[in-house]
């Protein structure tokens, strides 16, 4: 018979399920209460600001509307735009790209890395780790003095004929990108490298002594094994970077506006809290969805 | 003829004057060896000796600093791991975790893009052959030791290799298992026919499974022969102390034999030295209670230690090791006759002091 205070043996302690019981709650309250107050609480208000009506000086009119929808799709009293779609999609194929380049540059980087004798590893770590502690809009500015009109990069770029003479490289897609993959390579990179180092080179050995080509030998034995550190790596830049709004609004531009953008403006110049709330609904639920396509495939590459 | 090509390993596995150093550590110095094809051949030491270096120089996954490696009369030395007739099964048996079994045997197939009619064909040959059928759809992490050991030897064997390097396969299996399988690996060796490098550090599993062996120290051959070629007559002190149990005993020339610690022992070969050691098997000496007619000694047993099929027994003076038979209890104290007989003794030839 099993009795509530039955006394049982915890990995070497002797106590019972209610007192478990009751350290488990104590010890998950503040971790909840946090959660609760600056997760789900918000959240909810969002939903809630989003079906409201906004009033004509930007106060919230409490009438239930579905209108910042509407408008989100592109439906307009003038009729049907993309706009704001368009920027929707521009934020997804932004986050995807600067993720993939990250990915990219990040493996020769970890191997380069793992290779180093121990003690300078540490060294190179702390160097990928560096721009990290700078703040994002110092950063930005950076790329403003390294994409000037008197640095090579640019002047290059000018005889080159991709801009006109004496402009910087900036703002446009190519200055987001270059600002967007240097603030979120170290996510990729940290991650992926805690994997790299542990990787087991007798599978790569075995590989080669299985005659596998080097793009096998990469699926076959590299991949697999880093893509624990790989998957914290997407995750961590493509849900961030869906939202970044210091990068674009700096390197970018007006022409180049992302939805992170977007949103400030509404909560910001425009005064309009149920669009912008709205908007971040939608950002929210395409970000879901990028997770859902990336956990599949990512199961799928598993099973591979 | 090309002076590279020796007829008589034409069709074997020849490394000739391979020398490898890591840093500071020279890890090998000056080896030579010829394994004939069909063999198996064994590469005997304790860790550090070089073997593991030997055998990955072999297979293509090491390049040595000097010297050449030729396989079936053809100088492969500077081919790569993927162009060699080479397969290995590795130390940790390095299955992919996320292929099946028998995409894990199939893999090397794959890469080499065979029909999928014929990799079918073979692996589950080699499936059947290893009793891994029930297998075949489970991932490595659901297998015990003993069936990742066999995957391992499949997905090597599926390839049908001109040689299969083994680096100590039997390391991570339990004693009992270890002894089974080494059989089981002798046995298919013999039914396949092909060429076997074995790595290990275990003197058993080197005198059950090989051919021939070659008992490394220090990055040298110090011995290469039968197994009872070297096991019966150790050239060294070494070899005497790493394939089974030895005792040593100091001494110096005397007409006729040596003249030890505990009298006069006749031999029946001079030894080089003028002082030096002979080694005798602790199962090669007598024990009796009459005084044999030569190398007989008198000695009081002072340890006894029964391990199953025989007992060890440490007498002085010596100590001597004797082993004897499970049924001859001879209790610590008392005192009995042993017998060095000279054609059991052995002389080291690198014991000269």
């Amino acid at each position: 018979m099993k009795r509530a205070d039955s006394i049982l043996t915890w990995y070497g302690e002797l106590t019972t399920r209610q007192q478990l019981l009751k350290r488990g709650s104590l010890l998950l309250t503040p971790g909840m209460l946090w959660l609760m107050l600056f997760l789900v609480l918000p959240s909810l208000v969002l939903v809630v600001v989003s079906v409201v009506t906004r009033g004509a000086y930007g106060q919230l009119e409490w009438t239930f509307t579905l209108e910042n929808y509407k408008r989100l799709a592109g439906f307009t009293l003038f009729g049907w735009t993309p706009d704001y779609l368009m920027i929707l999609w521009r934020s997804v194929v932004v986050a995807f790209f600067t993720t993939l380049v990250s990915v990219i540059l990040s493996y020769p980087l970890c191997f380069f890395i793992a290779g180093r004798p121990e003690r300078s590893r540490y060294m190179w770590l702390t160097l990928v780790i560096i721009p990290f502690w700078t703040n994002m809009v110092i950063r930005a500015y950076a790329w403003f003095l390294i994409l000037s009109p008197e640095l090579p990069f640019a002047r290059l770029a000018a005889i080159l004929g991709f801009i006109p003479d004496g402009a910087p490289l900036y703002p446009n897609a190519f200055a987001v990108y270059l600002g967007m993959v240097s603030m979120f390579l170290p996510f990729v990179t940290l991650p992926l490298y805690a994997s790299v180092e542990r990787l087991d080179w007798a599978l790569v050995e075995a590989a080669q002594d299985l005659y596998a080509s080097r793009v096998r030998t990469f699926t076959q034995a590299i991949l697999p094994q880093t893509m624990p550190g790989l998957s914290v790596g997407i995750i961590l830049t493509f849900v961030p970077a869906m939202g970044m709004f210091v990068v674009p609004d700096l390197l970018g531009g007006a022409k180049y506006m992302l939805v992170g953008n977007l949103i400030q403006q509404q909560f910001g110049a425009s005064r309009d809290w149920p669009f912008g709330a709205a908007i971040s609904m939608g950002l929210m639920v395409l970000t879901m969805i990028g997770l859902q396509i990336y956990r599949r495939k990512g199961k799928e590459i598993e099973v591979i | 003829m090309n002076p590279n090509q020796d007829p008589t390993t034409d069709q074997g596995l020849t490394v000739k004057h391979i020398c490898k150093q890591f840093g500071d550590v020279i890890a090998l110095d000056d080896v030579t060896l010829n394994v004939a094809s069909g063999e198996f051949f064994t590469l005997l030491g304790p860790s550090g000796c070089g073997k593991t270096t030997l055998l990955r120089i072999i297979a293509g996954l090491e390049l040595a600093d000097s010297g050449q490696v030729f396989s079936g009369g053809k100088d492969i030395t500077r081919l790569p791991a993927i162009k060699r007739q080479v397969n290995t099964v590795f130390q940790s048996y390095a299955l992919f975790p996320h292929l099946t079994i028998y995409e894990n045997i199939a893999f090397g197939l794959r890469s080499r893009k065979f029909p999928d009619a014929e990799i079918k064909k073979r692996v589950n040959r080699r499936l059947e052959m290893l009793d891994l059928s029930p297998m075949a759809q489970r991932h490595p992490h659901q297998l015990s030791g003993g069936q990742k050991q066999r995957v391992a030897l499949a997905r090597a064997l599926v390839n049908e290799p001109d040689v299969l390097l083994l680096d100590e396969p039997m390391s991570a299996l339990d004693a009992r298992l270890r002894a089974q399988v080494q059989e089981d690996l002798r046995r298919l060796q013999r039914k396949l026919g092909r060429t076997f490098i074995l790595v290990t550090h275990d003197q058993s599993e080197a005198l059950v499974c090989s051919d021939r062996l070659a008992v490394m120290r220090q990055g040298r051959v110090v011995q290469c022969g039968s197994p009872e070629e070297v096991y019966d007559n150790p050239t060294d002190s070494f070899v005497a102390k790493f394939l089974g149990a030895a005792n040593l005993i100091p001494c110096t020339k005397a007409p006729g034999g040596v003249q030890t610690a505990f009298g006069f022992l006749a031999l029946d070969k001079q030894p080089s030295w003028q002082e030096g050691t002979v080694a005798i098997r602790p199962e090669w000496i007598g024990i009796g209670d009459k005084e044999p007619e030569r190398n007989g000694i008198r000695a009081r047993v002072t340890e006894i230690i029964y391990r199953g099929t025989n007992f060890d027994l440490w007498l002085e003076p010596g100590p001597l090791r004797v082993r004897t038979s499970s049924y001859r209890r001879i209790d610590p104290g008392r005192e009995v006759w042993l017998e060095l007989a000279s054609k059991e003794l052995v002389i080291l030839e690198d014991e000269a002091r």
